[in-house]
């Protein structure tokens, strides 16, 4: 068959949406802040902030596609930034210690949200709001009994602040480079390698995936592990960039990275989505929050127009997924 | 005669206090096609899932080819060929028809150090075995599943399940939600399995369904084995009587008659 570039093909993938989504925001903000914010200037300011939501967005979509949430993102960034922040600043240990022990907990933490998830029939959005909990007692409480404060300054030199928190050409954070490294490699696993097709296939219909021979327990709770470790990283990395860290904060990730990857195109009840689309889907939010600066809007109509954009990419992507499933190739009319 | 591919023995089957099943036995062989037949509630639904591995049986035994098993799941049971379709395939509406038919079993391709899905691979495969049982409308692995119609999707998973070596088909009633075109073609499938050599087991509430393709009848009333024969043995109107539970079918159609006999005439 035939698979050159077709529009027709490109309106039935997942992404198609997120990619108007962007090519309409910019052209928005173009007009609007003129094209200053595509500048390498502009730019770093609104990839630092796609890169650092993007980390964890992708992971959140997977478990979304996986038709399960976890909203315990929310708690673990300070988690993380806390962790790395009270072991190797409070206390003066190694850094490699502190930042072992903040992906260790991430990795536990999302072990627990998927054991219980798989083990109970309680829905992921109720388990993970029992953890997003759970853990923001657990570090205020712990911040607080160890360091008598709710923040924590930590200073950090070497590679690890190279690698993890530092600056590269002018105002890029390095987490932009984590963040293309990492959606590369998802792009891999989920539209190249086969355990991509498990995800999907468990997202339509679990019972049937799990009867197809689809270890359907083992990959929810790895992608668990996933999400929470992706969020402690980032607050790790953030603590490291800013050399401080706070209890407070992380919320925000909630729902910001929910609005990224339900506007990159992926089916709020699973089963259906893309990377690509994810990726684009947190570009778009995160030209509406840094694009705002550029124009002159007050900052505060930022929120109207990304609630907006979510309405109008959400009935797009039903739209585009509605003629994705009556799209029947015409034989003999098409030359 | 050869052994039949699968044998239930007095199988017995509870769920805590409630008896569903009493001792059913039933077989079918290579090449055949068993219609179970039965009203709402006789336990077809549960006999067979206990044929896929969902249920242990509470008593009774299973042999396939003379040996007895004892599945550890669907899994288990699915490795030894026994597939199930459910009534709407049971597939994957938003993956793509080459994607959803190797599911749990995708072909794979070298590209550099990496191994990837090999989508054309897979495609033409898809396609190629739909399109063997007489679904020709089916050209394009890449459509969604979602996309096709009723019978198209249980053409779909009927394929996949003879694909990947299945020597049982159990298909809980595949052409209910279906058309009266719809339903001929699955019909059609279904001897087309049963002349691969494949045992199938078909449930239907459709008497007529039932006589287009069935070599043996078993019905089931309130989870006993009520009558067990082989096409030809009985006519048609006592194969109805029997899966409306025994009562006479002409009773009730009296009854019926007698109410709208009551009615004043409509104006139409
Ligand atoms: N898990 C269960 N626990 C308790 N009772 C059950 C369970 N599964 C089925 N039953 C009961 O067993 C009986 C047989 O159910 P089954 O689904 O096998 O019927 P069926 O013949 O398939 O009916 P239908 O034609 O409506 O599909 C019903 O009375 C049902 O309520
Ligand atoms: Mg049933």
């Amino acid at each position: 068959m035939n698979r050159s570039f077709s529009l027709g093909g490109l309106l039935r993938r997942p992404e198609a949406g997120a990619l108007l989504g962007l090519v309409a925001v910019l052209i928005f903000f173009s007009i609007f802040g003129g094209t200053s914010f595509l500048k390498i200037a502009g730019m770093s300011s609104w990839l630092n902030v796609a890169a650092t939501l993007g980390v964890i967005a992708i992971p959140v979509g997977l478990l979304m596609i996986a038709g399960e949430l976890d909203i315990s993102v929310g708690a673990m960034v300070p988690a993380g930034a806390m962790t790395v922040s009270i072991i190797s600043g409070h206390l003066g240990l190694p850094i490699w210690l502190g930042i072992a022990t903040t992906l260790g907990l991430g990795v536990l933490v999302g072990l627990i949200n998927g054991l219980m998830v798989v083990r109970t029939v309680v829905p992921s959005l109720i388990v993970t709001l029992g953890s997003l909990f759970a853990v923001q007692g657990m570090v205020l409480g712990l911040s607080v009994f160890i360091t008598k404060s709710t923040s924590v300054a930590l200073k950090t030199e070497g590679l690890a602040k190279i690698l993890l928190g530092d600056f590269v050409f002018g105002q890029l954070q390095v987490m932009v480079i984590w963040w293309l490294l990492a959606t590369a490699a998802y792009v891999y696993f989920i539209h190249f390698s086969r355990f991509g097709n498990w995800v999907f296939a468990m997202g339509g219909d679990k019972v049937s995936a799990r009867n197809a021979g689809i270890p359907t327990e083992r990959l929810t709770v790895t992608l668990f592990v996933l999400s929470s470790t992706s969020a402690a990283f980032v607050g790790m990395c953030q603590a490291i960039l800013y050399n401080s860290a706070q209890v407070a904060g992380g919320q925000s990730f909630i729902f910001n990275s929910i609005i990224s990857v339900v506007v990159g195109g992926v089916l709020l009840t699973g089963g259906f989505g893309s990377v690509i689309g994810i990726f684009f889907g947190t570009i778009t939010f995160a030209i509406v929050t840094q694009g705002i600066y550029y124009t002159d809007f007050d900052r505060n109509w930022s929120s109207l127009i990304i609630g907006v954009l979510l309405l109008l990419a959400v009935l797009m992507n039903n739209t585009f997924r509605r003629a994705a499933l009556s799209y029947a190739p015409k034989h003999k009319g098409a030359k | 005669m050869a052994k039949p591919i699968v044998k239930l023995t007095n199988i017995n089957k509870h769920f805590g206090p409630i008896d569903v099943l009493h001792d059913i036995s039933l077989e079918v062989n290579a090449g055949e096609v068993l219609c179970l037949l039965g009203d709402n509630g006789a336990g077809k639904s549960t006999v067979i899932k206990t044929l896929a591995g969902v249920f242990k049986p509470s008593s009774g035994t299973i042999e396939m080819d003379g040996e007895i098993v004892e599945f550890t799941g669907p899994r288990d049971a699915a490795n030894r060929g026994i597939a199930t379709v459910h009534q709407f395939g049971g597939t994957f509406p938003l993956m793509s028809i080459g994607r959803s038919f190797f599911v749990g079993v995708e072909p794979t391709r070298k590209f550099g150090p990496f191994n990837i899905f090999d989508r054309k691979t897979a495609n033409e495969i898809a396609v190629r075995a739909v399109r063997e049982f007489g679904i020709t409308r089916i050209d394009d692995g890449d459509r969604l599943v979602g996309g096709l119609s009723g019978g198209e999707r249980q053409a779909l998973a009927i394929a996949r399940a003879v694909h990947l070596g299945a020597r049982v088909l159990i298909l809980d009633e595949p052409t209910a939600a279906l058309g009266v075109k719809e339903a001929a073609h699955v019909l059609r499938i279904v001897l087309q399995a049963r002349q691969r050599g494949l045992a199938v087991i078909f449930i239907t509430h459709n008497v007529v369904h039932a006589l287009t393709v069935g070599d043996h009848f078993a019905v089931l009333i309130r989870g006993a084995k009520a009558a067990d024969f082989k096409k030809g043995e009985k006519s048609r109107e006592e194969i109805t009587d029997l899966m409306a539970g025994g009562e006479a079918m002409a009773e009730l159609e009296a009854e019926i008659k007698s109410y709208s006999a009551g009615q004043t005439p409509q104006a139409n």
